[in-house]
């Protein structure tokens, strides 16, 4: 099939493009942009006028529950939902059942999504057997399976040797290990950020101690092993002053932010609304604004959906009871353009930024060719309407997960087309 | 953000908090009290202003006590009163918390008293009030985590309004267990709204929660001067696994620190009342001396206590 999309309004950070240009699209990849290539014949076209064509979104953080949570979420729903949100690469942490622990579990996951040819999915396998922080997985064996880095998603390793082994261990065949900084004792019984509001409402604090202690402990071990570590789900501003500076002494890390600590505060737990139980806790406002400040920065190079589908048996509960997590594979293409609306007054240059942090940082996080539109790459292209606003609303979302804080809510740019490797997978 | 617990007529439409009550409610439902008071003295403890309602104590978490006094206010107004101890039935069965609601709506509850362990629980019922347009259903919270325990907070103004009359030159001091205090965030809420000018928090930095200050209170984590010339002193329950372990080491050492004695009661003023909201731990945070002795109002909160419940129940009914 060869696809044409005209007329749109192009931004690809990753090559310096901000203009309007045509795409020509033949065999999955892309073979011209601007110009045609000689004897192009489109075999369908889509005009893009008054769309923003960008690469399709590169997700860092996407659970998708499968296996062993199917009843919460499943690969069909939550792929989906990813081509409603201009996904077409998304990573998904090991906390499945059973854990990602195994290379066949990853291989069937994997060709679970190929063959339902809708974004493509990079799992993080475990960086212990269990998550248990115990025994070391078989890398390399994982890695072949099509992992492409460790993780112990939220279960923090309590034996720093453990966690010492692991990193050197993964240095030693060039693997990453993904970690969310976090105390495994401090905050553990934990709910909410610990501050005014947390001590107002009765509800158990996460101190930001918690987070930058976790870091401490990371970077001396980053130090002392080498190993390429990517820190997920910052959330404070101290813990973004460490990385700041652990950066500017040359360490071979890069971090992430999930899309609503951009946005949200403590204060939006409001009367104890579920929706905004989330771990880590969303702080206080000058954490989100250093959030802010430090994606402007690049000191956070990515921005993640953090998508964590759960269901309403697990989120109508009263606040502590209820399982954290939010919905996010359709809102962080929005989320990212509301960061440059507020903080860029939405100009050319805080959209293309805001964009570079969902598709070619996001990619270059985990090494992807993704998130750019050069000639020669794969096909994955998001069409958005800039103009468009939408009200978040169950109804309107196809990902399982239903519940966010940003309900009711009304977001800019709908994405209208997303297309995976050449083909038209998701048109609204 | 819309207030839940009031109406679109700013009335009470649940008792959630005492947080961000409009002053005015919080002295009528005072006053509305003052007028029960002497109902519980006569030969017939009733009145007639809830006959036909159907009251469901919902407790969550075990109590004896403040079930007790609910249930005495339900039927001194007349209500029908179904006690469910749910931690024992529904919950242990594994039904949801909003499940066991529907479930009594349908019975036609007029009112659910509930107590929870989780901060928010009642919110979360309230919500779903209004979210299935059941808008004639009342909630008063009984206790919820260590959020709030509003009729607490209010038989205590009651008690402290009995003794001193007017707020507004008074030092109350509150002891102990902050953290883990519904009574004391209830009491704080409630004694700034009605304008006391000075509140103090006092106790070890283990047991007082972060941002206490902006709470609007003054935090002394030494007593001999936290005592220094109040007025009022509300001691906080110590519970038992808390006495040992990282909070605290010993309930000898936290009497050491922070026990009221005879000799540290004479810090306050010559008239400061002592107030708990019981059960005491004889030893632990009050010595008997004090809890017995004549500046003592324990037992008087208690026949508040019910006074206060009755005056929150007819005045929820009533709109």
């Amino acid at each position: 099939m060869k696809l044409h999309i005209k007329n749109g309004h192009l931004i690809d950070p990753a090559n310096g493009i901000d203009t309007q240009k045509d795409i020509y699209i033949a065999a999955g990849k892309i073979v011209g942009v601007g110009t045609a290539p000689v004897d192009f014949q489109a075999s369908e076209t889509i005009d893009a006028t008054g769309l923003t064509v960008i690469p399709g979104l590169v997700d860092l953080s996407a659970r998708l529950r499968e296996p062993g949570y199917e009843y919460k979420a499943t690969l069909e729903s939550e792929l989906q939902a990813a081509m409603q949100g201009g996904v077409t690469s998304l990573v998904c942490p090991p906390d499945t059942d059973p854990v990602l622990d195994e290379p066949g579990l990853v291989e069937m996951l994997k060709h679970r999504a190929k063959t339902l040819n809708r974004a493509h999915v990079f799992p993080l396998g475990a960086l212990t057997a269990g998550l248990k922080g115990e025994a070391l997985t078989e890398m390399a064996e994982l890695t072949d399976a099509g992992c492409i880095g460790f993780s112990q998603a939220d279960e923090p390793i309590l034996d720093t040797t453990v966690l010492l082994r692991a990193m050197q261990y993964a240095k030693t065949f060039g693997y990453a290990v993904w970690l969310r900084p976090q105390d495994p004792h401090l905050g553990r019984s934990g709910i909410a950020h610990s501050g005014p509001i947390a001590s107002r409402l009765g509800l158990s604090g996460v101190p930001v101690m918690a987070e930058t202690i976790a870091l401490h402990t990371i970077l001396e071990l980053v130090r002392a092993s080498g190993a390429r570590v990517h820190l997920c789900r910052m959330s404070s501003a101290a813990g973004l002053e460490l990385v700041r500076a652990a950066k500017k002494e040359g360490l071979p890390i890069t971090c992430d932010v999930g899309a609503h600590y951009i946005h949200m505060t403590d204060a939006d737990i409001g009367f104890f609304d579920s929706n905004a139980r989330v771990n880590p806790p969303f702080r206080a406002q000058r954490d989100r604004d250093a959030i802010r400040r430090a994606l402007s920065d690049g000191t956070i190079d990515a921005i993640c959906s953090d998508h964590t589908p759960v269901d309403d048996d697990e989120k109508l509960l009263p606040f502590g009871e209820a399982s954290p997590g939010a919905t996010g594979l359709e809102l962080l293409l929005s989320l990212a353009l509301k960061w440059a609306d507020e903080c860029g007054d939405g100009s050319p240059q805080a959209v293309g930024k805001a964009v570079a942090k969902v598709t070619s940082d996001a990619a270059r996080v985990v090494g992807l060719a993704a998130g750019q539109l050069a000639v020669g790459s794969t096909a994955d292209i998001c069409l958005f309407d800039s103009a468009v606003r939408w009200k978040v609303e169950a109804k309107a979302l196809a990902s399982q997960g239903k519940h966010t804080p940003f309900l009711g809510y009304e977001l800019i740019g709908q994405v209208k087309a997303t297309i995976v490797a050449g083909h038209v997978a998701f048109l609204r | 953000m819309l207030n839940p617990q009031l109406n679109k007529n700013g009335e009470l439409q649940h008792l959630l908090t005492i947080e961000g009550l409009p002053k005015a409610i919080v002295t009528h439902i005072l006053d509305t009290a003052s007028s029960f008071v002497g109902i519980s003295d006569r030969e017939v403890k009733k009145v007639p202003l809830m006959r036909g309602k159907s009251v469901f104590n919902l407790f969550f978490e075990n109590s004896t006590r403040t079930r007790t006094t609910f249930e005495i206010a339900s039927k001194r107004l007349s209500a029908d009163v179904i006690n469910l101890n749910i931690s024992a039935s529904s919950a242990s069965k594994g039904e949801s918390l909003l499940d066991t609601i529907d479930n009594l709506s349908a019975m036609h509850a007029d009112m659910f008293v509930v107590r929870h362990s989780q901060s928010g629980a009642p919110y979360l019922i309230a919500k779903h009030l209004i979210d299935t347009r059941q808008p004639h259903v009342h909630v008063v919270n009984a206790g919820d985590g260590r959020h709030a325990h509003p009729t607490q907070g209010l038989l205590d103004m009651y008690t402290i309004r009995h003794y001193k009359k007017d707020f507004t030159n008074l030092t109350v001091a509150i002891v102990g267990d902050i953290l883990h205090s519904r009574v004391a965030r209830s009491d704080i809420h409630a004694l700034t709204t009605l304008g006391v000018p000075e509140v103090r928090v006092i106790g070890p930095q283990t047991l007082l929660p972060s941002g206490l200050a902006q709470m609007g209170v003054r935090v002394f984590t030494d007593i001999n001067e936290g005592l220094k010339g109040v007025d009022a002193i509300i001691m906080l329950r110590l519970q038992n696994e808390r006495m040992s372990g990282a909070l605290l080491p010993s309930a000898q050492e936290f009497f050491k620190s922070y026990g009221l004695t005879t000799e540290r009661l004479a810090l306050a003023k010559p008239d400061a009342i002592v107030m708990h909201p019981g059960p005491m731990n004889r030893g632990v945070e009050i010595e008997s001396a004090v809890a017995d002795g004549a500046q003592a109002v324990i037992l008087p909160q208690v026949t508040f206590g019910i006074a206060v419940r009755m005056a929150v129940m007819s005045i929820l009914a009533g709109n």
